[in-house]
């Protein structure tokens, strides 16, 4: 047999070890769709509990719009359930390459491909695009899908402090003897939901002659004033060359993403990537979905413009109850305790009082920076925002930690 | 003091620590203890070998070669000596 004793053996001894370092993560679930209110189960076999989500990538709340479920009803009806095909071979619809054709629109861009994901795209679009000769310079906080796809890719690597343009700036004039460079970095980052400065990193690779490729997957549907994306918010929209972004958090929620961008380096994907080669293409209904969800965010902003107001009124609400926040204006809200238990036991027990928030520790946030993540939906309404402050506010009362300095939750928590 | 030590400490710190990070020294675990992840560690090979004039093959450059300042001179000199 081959997978013998001792095998089975090695596997349980690691999940043990994950268990016992308190890093074992295990899934809730939920018997609604996503909402600003839904239905958990958890722990497994528990009854079922109606909270506040406060921890969804669902900005725009789209997740569930019914113009949203609709359209991809009808395109279940009319373009079928799958295509049984990549996309060169027989997987392309006239919906696929509509649905190329407006995104770039949205975006502002060239040309725009398609991707089962924006892992998917961020997997395969350095490979398709730069070889050994070349040298791809990276943020240090980039999400783990760049750098997955950064080893994928034969050229050079290296990379800057966090937002230090300074740094990026050395970097730049260090590498002036290669044949391409490539700047990337996430538009808005995931962990601290603070925003690349874009419009300075456009500066410095015109100077030095790179491209630059920001993955917008948590700003594409509502930063920026009519939601485009850290690009608009900057003022540098057809001056990034390459846009990463998925479908699946603010523009419905589904699955999906895409690269956008120089029409050549569009092409370049479509020949060479292999992700987008290899692997099913999208689903029609889930074509249909986003097109109707891009439809509904080029007619008004007013799903974005409310998520910006929820947004402040939830950081000003945490800030003045003495919480200690990430900087930023994202709808990503950090609520920092730095020790790993204290974030999980907070989890648990604003749990306990109808709200879903998350801890987040290492490996996933650096040592030492353990939080709860909170991301803010335009499906919010005040009363939910008014009840998970008034929840936040007595678990932060439990645990002490309301007025506190970072040194003082540290000296009583632990790092 | 070892200078080629120094220098390299010195790079580290400028290059990987924060503000707010411990010091370092020759035998803090660098790639291990999570101060320099083995993608940034290209910078760092590149500034030894503009710095000394060598060529250090990427075998040689494995994250156990890296992972102290000692251990990172003693890579060096390998490679000035020869």
């Amino acid at each position: 047999m081959a997978y013998s004793d001792e095998v089975r053996k090695l596997y349980q001894e690691q999940l043990q070890a994950l268990r016992e370092a308190g890093i074992l993560k295990e899934e809730r679930f939920i018997h609604s769709s996503q909402a600003a209110e839904i239905e958990v189960e958890f722990p497994a076999g528990a009854p079922l509990k109606k909270v506040i989500n406060m921890c969804a990538n669902n900005y725009l709340g789209l997740s569930n719009h019914p113009e949203v479920i609709k359209a991809a009803h009808e395109g279940l009806d009319r373009r079928g359930f799958g295509l049984s095909s990549v996309r060169f071979i027989c997987g392309t619809q006239d919906i696929h390459r509509q649905l190329e054709e407006k995104m770039t629109e949205f975006l502002g861009t060239e040309d725009t491909i398609l991707f089962p994901s924006c892992m998917d795209a961020n997997a395969g679009v350095f490979e398709a695009i730069l070889t050994k000769e070349d040298v791809i310079i990276s943020d240090r906080l980039v999400h783990a899908s760049l750098i997955d796809g950064i080893r994928l890719c034969s050229a050079l690597n290296d990379t800057y402090k966090h937002s230090d343009m300074e740094h990026l700036e050395q970097k730049l004039q260090m590498y002036q003897d290669r044949r391409l460079r490539l700047v990337v970095t996430d538009g808005v980052f995931s962990m601290d939901g603070d925003c690349a400065k874009l419009d300075k990193m456009v500066e410095l690779c015109e100077k030095y002659n790179a491209m630059l490729l920001v993955d917008d997957s948590h700003a594409t549907g509502f930063i920026g004033k009519t939601g485009r994306g850290t690009h608009e918010k900057f003022g540098v929209m057809g001056k990034v060359d390459i846009i990463t972004t998925t479908f699946g958090k603010a523009l419905g929620g589904a699955t999906g993403g895409c690269v956008s961008g120089r029409k050549e380096i569009v092409e370049m994907c479509r020949q060479k990537a292999r992700p987008y080669l290899f692997s099913n293409t999208v689903a029609p209904m889930i074509i249909a979905g986003v097109l109707r969800v891009l439809e509904i965010l080029s007619a008004t902003t007013e799903r974005r413009d409310k998520l910006e107001k929820n947004t402040d009124y939830w950081r000003k609400g945490l800030t003045e109850a003495g919480f200690i926040l990430k900087e930023g204006d994202t709808p990503i809200v950090p609520i920092m305790l730095y020790n790993a238990k204290l974030a999980q036991d907070f989890s648990v027990a604003l749990y306990d009082e109808g709200i879903y928030a998350i801890g987040f520790f290492f490996p996933v946030v650096p040592q030492g920076q353990a939080r709860i993540r909170t991301q803010i939906s335009a499906a919010h309404e005040l009363h939910h925002l008014d009840k998970a402050l008034e929840a936040f506010i007595k678990v932060g009362k439990k645990f002490d930690i309301l007025h506190k300095t970072k040194q003082e939750i540290i000296d009583r928590y632990g790092m | 003091m070892d200078e080629l030590k120094e220098v390299i400490k010195n790079y580290v710190a400028s290059e990987y620590l924060e503000p707010d990070s411990d010091p370092i020294d020759y035998d803090t675990p660098l790639i291990s203890g999570g101060i320099v992840d083995s993608f940034s560690m290209v910078s760092l090979k590149r500034f030894l070998e503009n710095k000394y004039h060598i060529q250090i093959p990427d075998d040689k450059a494995t994250p156990e070669a890296f992972d102290s300042v000692n251990k990172i001179a003693e890579l060096v000199r390998e490679f000035t000596k020869a």
